[in-house]
């Protein structure tokens, strides 16, 4: 039946009589874009169905296979799998197993579902490989997995489709490379297979649509079905008593009423941004809940069989209210949820919608959400992406690059498979849309790499892992190569992670070093590299309250509590996860050159700006300000780019330097999302006046030169990202936790290698997945670069006599967030000095 | 000799001088950068633990590290000998990495090191990964030495009280403060004893406050001269932290 040629999508098709009945029998009638997507499918089409969430999104992705799989009873049909469906959390897969039961037992369809996870027992994952189900729901390693298999061939050959859910958050990451090999891989084992994936709306569905299909040159593109959301959003900034302060992260003035809005609500699912919040709005909460309301906690730190617990609790009705992170972002349906509360600034306006998506999943009620700013910048911020959602304005990332560290992966396992013939493989990995830029010399240094470590210096070629057969076809040269290929498989790089215990310090004798007692309550964990570098007696926050570091006890940091009122010394993880999106900055410059918009906002803005532009300025929309002012012995710059926390903590890092070198010595400097602060012993401002310093030339593009490639020699954060790549690419083995006490020996060796490679051969193909990820990753050159160019020109600066009103929201975070800046032998000296006071001791 | 007084050091140049000098029985030596150990007078040189093909050992098991260290360290090492212009070079044992690394390790890295030992009276001590490092690399071998009435050797003898030089153990020190952490190769010295750090370019090293310094140094009370960017600096065993 062709379809009418002026519409290529396919007129809707009728559901067969089964399932009408099934429908009808539960008072649901077929949306029309459940039946555009079987129409579509039918037709051979892959297609991208974009929609909000409790649109039927997941029914209609399976209709096309459950109609296919129940008109061929299971003699007729070709052996094998038939569909399979990927998503980015086991736990959703397991979550939409259990959904397809419904349609399944209730028309009495002969068709199997099962899923594979890293939890699947090792005689069943055996069993669906021998005997496949008809439908098998997995992550995108499992597939990776599934595709080095020998078996790989056969078990993928009867495939006729492949469903990808929220595909909008897996193309956003390496794991979404990954898949796209995958799906490459998939397309070629399985001719005539097609892909629906399900996503919420995007800024750019096309890249998605091109995501889903082989690329050949001809920009080909999934069909694309949208649907629209029903009922506007109810979204509120939320009123408190209490102003926000003018920094910080707590949100600590509004939770009487977030309590009462739990207490209004069936059930409130309150978002914050960090783990460190999560922990702290959960106690705040807790100590006022007077109706001992049942309130649960759920991040993803904690012990994976607490977070099972609050899932069911949520399941089943039991909670009131549930405080998470971003582990909760993703679609699965945990109930009956009619309040998202969102502390703290979104970040971005698309993330937003997702996380608003989250209360009531039926398509014809508004989801109901209130945002809570924690401080006056992020109420700007939340009224920036309140805007951004009544306009339906989209701000999700741009398509990747695809990673080469991910792409050496997969050959590997492409090796193990059987064996590959480079060219055949190049052509299929260019297919893969995130892959479409490779060139044919950079897949053959990647294959280089992946057998004998792709040096100039060709010194391990009778080592090299894979090789070409007579046949032409790289294979694997040892079958521990094949085994060291699944212990690595997968773009997830955690940081190693120790327990945070409560212990007493005692002192056995007067002057004796404090021995801590071990066996008190686990608070939590912590990034082995904060703990490293505490010393005793150091205080930080942690769930919710200031801990006295005691000691490392083997993979335990023992703390103590402090006295209330103690200030925490070390700045732990504080700030947001996510930076400022490049759409919210421009959208809250805009407000703060506007003074109609921002004369009529709550929350204390309107008198904080007020007094801004009364004691310093306010710039304009393309402005940057850059004041300068001394504050008690010691000169501060502060700049206002609105570019988010990483691309300033970059920035930061160049700007001392230069400093440095122009002799203003500078000390240190701290971020947030929307400006940074340098202070030092030199007065900036004068050197300004007297034209000892240019600031034009201090922020000019030439910093991404020299000084940019001298940083990163030994910059952190750069042998951070080396090692992801490095593990990622299967150049060293990844440790999993447990199996050694720490991290720390692969640190240390990586950082070596790092340094001789840079040396060596800085265009080594691990050193450009490096810079590539370093773009876009923790050093966000990308977006540095784009700020650099835009206010060429355009740097107002104000010389103050004292700290502005703008200034002090910045400053506020020296001591909460990070500081960095002081050249690492400063350390070394202040040790050395020790030795000095000893000697006239 | 005599110092001149119309020209002050600087304080920060007096400090740095002052961190490098470290003391072993009757010698002052001065220590480099780099993690050689120097007595300028004698024009003497003394560096430990160069692990040459310490790379190309992994690669046997797959992992391909790159294969530049050798390279490295004898760049390093050239770098030292011309800022010394030693007479006198001593390298105190684990040269090669293993029993392979003759057979691995490229020819040009070897003829570089043989250049380097134009007008130098060169002695290999042999170590534990290299029990006697084997013909092709020049200079003459021997177990240890007595030197100005120091012993130089491989490991460290914890039976004996000093004089003693030696390697083996790849100190590195550890300081932490103001949410920071630095860990750097190091000298652990007390006077009668100084372990090197090591030299090669993947060596790695060992906590000096790990179990294996402890029969060393009485009251574990050392000073860790450890390597900065651009000077050695001397930290008191008091200051430092563990791993």
């Amino acid at each position: 039946m062709p379809a009418p040629a002026d519409r290529p999508d396919a007129a809707p098709a009728a559901l067969p009589p089964a399932f009408a009945a099934w429908f009808a029998a539960r008072g649901w009638e077929p949306r029309p874009h459940q039946l555009e997507l079987l129409a579509l499918a039918r037709a051979g089409r892959s297609v991208l169905l974009d929609a909000p969430t409790g649109a039927g999104k997941t029914l209609a992705g399976f209709l096309p296979t459950l109609v296919d799989l129940a008109g061929t009873p299971p003699a007729a049909r070709r052996k094998g799998l038939h569909t399979l469906y990927i998503s980015p959390l086991k736990a959703l897969a397991v979550d939409i197993a259990r959904n397809l039961e419904a349609p399944v037992a209730g028309m009495a369809l002969p068709v199997a579902i099962e899923t594979r996870t890293g939890d699947t027992p090792a005689h069943k994952r055996a069993r669906q490989i021998e005997r496949p189900p008809d439908i098998l729901l997995t992550t995108p390693e499992q597939l990776a997995l599934l595709l080095a298999h020998r078996e790989a061939a056969t078990l993928f050959g009867s495939l006729r489709r492949v469903v990808l859910d929220e595909l909008h958050a897996l193309v956003t990451s390496k794991r979404g490379d990954l898949l796209s090999l995958g799906l490459a891989r998939l397309h070629r084992l399985a001719p005539g297979l097609t892909a629906i994936g399900l996503s919420a709306t995007v800024r750019e569905p096309d890249d998605l649509r091109r995501y889903l299909v082989p690329q050949a040159g001809d920009d080909a593109m999934a069909a694309h079905v949208v649907v629209r959301g029903g009922a506007r959003a109810d979204i509120r900034i939320m009123d408190t008593a209490r102003r926000p302060p003018l920094a910080g992260h707590t949100a600590l003035h509004a939770m009487r009423e977030i309590y009462a809005a739990i207490c209004a609500h069936r059930t409130t699912l309150v978002f914050v941004n960090t783990r460190m919040q999560a922990e702290f709005v959960f106690q705040e909460l807790w100590r006022i809940n007077e109706e001992g309301l049942p309130i649960a906690l759920h991040h993803g730190s904690l012990d994976v069989g607490q977070r099972r617990k609050v899932e069911a609790a949520m399941t089943a009705g039991a909670l009131r209210g549930v405080v998470c992170t971003s582990t909760l972002d993703l679609g699965i349906d945990w109930g009956d949820v009619d309040l998202v509360v969102n502390v703290g600034a979104p970040k971005g306006a698309s993330r937003l919608m997702q996380r608003i998506g989250r209360s009531n999943h039926r398509l014809d009620e508004p989801s109901k959400a209130i945002l809570v700013p924690a401080n006056r910048f992020e109420v700007m911020e939340c009224r920036a992406a309140l805007d951004a959602v009544a306009a339906a304005a989209q701000d999700t990332p741009e398509p990747r690059t695809g990673a080469l560290d991910v792409l050496a992966q997969h050959v590997l396992g492409m090796a193990c498979a059987g064996g590959f013939a480079e060219d055949d493989l190049y052509a299929e990995v260019s297919s893969a849309a995130p892959y479409a830029w490779l060139d044919r010399g950079t897949f053959a240094d990647v294959v280089r790499f992946v057998a004998t470590g792709g040096y100039a210096l060709a010194s391990y070629d009778r080592f090299a892992r894979i090789r070409v057969g007579r046949d032409g076809l790289w294979r694997v040269t040892n079958p521990r190569v094949a085994q060291q290929y699944r212990l690595n498989v997968g773009t997830i790089v955690e940081e190693p992670m120790l327990k945070v215990r409560l212990g007493r310090a005692r002192r056995s004798a007067p002057g004796a070093p404090a021995a801590p007692v071990r066996g008190g309550r686990v608070l939590g964990e912590v990034e082995e590299y904060f703990a490293e570098t505490l010393l005793p007696g150091d205080t930080f926050i942690f769930a919710g309250e200031v801990l006295r570091f005691e000691a490392i006890a083997e993979t335990d940091v023992v703390v103590s509590r402090t006295a209330p009122g103690t200030d925490p010394k070390i700045p732990s993880y504080a700030g947001g996860k996510f930076p400022l999106s490049t759409f919210l900055a421009e959208r809250v410059r805009g407000m703060l050159a506007d003074p109609r918009v921002w004369r009529r906002m709550e929350g204390g803005v309107s008198d904080w700006l007020e007094t801004q532009e009364r004691k310093s300025m306010l710039p304009s929309r393309d402005q940057m300000l850059v004041e300068t002012f001394p504050r008690a012995g010691r000169y501060y710059m502060v700049a206002y780019p609105f570019e988010g926390r990483l691309a300033h903590q970059t920035l930061g890092m160049l700007l001392t330097r230069r400093l440095e070198r122009a002799r203003l010595r500078p000390l240190g400097f701290v971020c947030t999302d929307y400006g940074l602060a340098v202070w030092g012993l030199s007065d900036i401002g004068a050197a300004v006046a007297v034209g000892r310093l240019d600031l034009p030339g201090l922020f000019s593009e030439e910093m991404l030169g020299d000084d940019l490639e001298e940083w990163l020699a030994e910059s952190a954060l750069m042998k951070r990202t080396f090692r992801h790549c490095a593990i990622i690419a299967g150049l060293i083995e990844r440790r999993f936790p447990g199996q050694e006490k720490t991290g720390r020996q692969v640190t240390m060796s990586t950082d070596l290698v790092y340094d001789v490679l840079r040396r060596h051969e800085p265009d080594h193909v691990l050193l450009r997945a490096t810079r590539s990820d370093a773009a876009t990753g923790l050093l966000d050159l990308k977006r540095l670069a784009g700020l650099l160019s835009r206010i060429r020109g355009r740097i107002v600066h104000k010389d103050l006599d004292r700290v502005s009103p703008l200034a002090v929201s910045v400053m506020l975070e020296i001591g909460r967030e990070a500081v960095f800046g002081e050249a690492a032998d400063d350390l070394l000296a202040q040790a050395e000095a020790q030795l000095l006071e000893e000697a006239l001791a | 000799m005599s110092l001149a007084i119309d020209e002050p050091v600087p304080p920060a140049r007096r400090a740095a001088e002052a961190a490098a000098v470290i003391r072993v029985g009757p010698l002052d030596f001065v220590a480099d950068v780099s993690g050689a150990l120097v007595l300028p007078e004698d024009r003497l040189l003394l560096v430990a633990d160069l692990h040459l093909e310490k790379g190309s050992a992994y690669a046997r098991r797959g992992i391909f590290l790159p294969p530049y260290d050798s390279r490295a360290t004898l760049a390093s090492l050239a770098a030292a000998l011309a800022r010394w212009r030693p007479a006198r070079v001593i390298v105190l044992g684990d040269t090669l990495h293993d029993r392979g690394a003759m057979e691995r390790i490229d020819p040009a890295d070897i003829a570089a090191l043989r250049a380097m030992q134009a007008g130098i009276d060169w002695l290999w001590l042999s170590g534990n990964h290299d029990p006697a490092p084997p013909a092709g690399l020049g200079g003459s071998v021997a177990r240890e030495l007595a030197y100005g009435g120091v012993t130089l050797r491989h490991e460290p003898s914890a039976a004996e009280q000093g004089p003693e030089i030696a390697g083996h153990l790849h100190p590195a020190g550890k300081v932490r403060g103001g949410g920071r952490s630095l860990r750097r190769r190091c000298f652990a010295a007390n006077g009668r004893r100084c372990v090197l750090p090591a030299f090669g370019a993947y060596a790695g090293g060992l906590n000096v406050l790990d179990a294996a310094f402890r029969p060393l140094f009485a009251d574990a009370a050392f000073t860790a001269h450890m390597l900065g960017a651009g000077r050695v600096y001397a930290v008191p065993s008091s200051a430092l932290a563990p791993d």
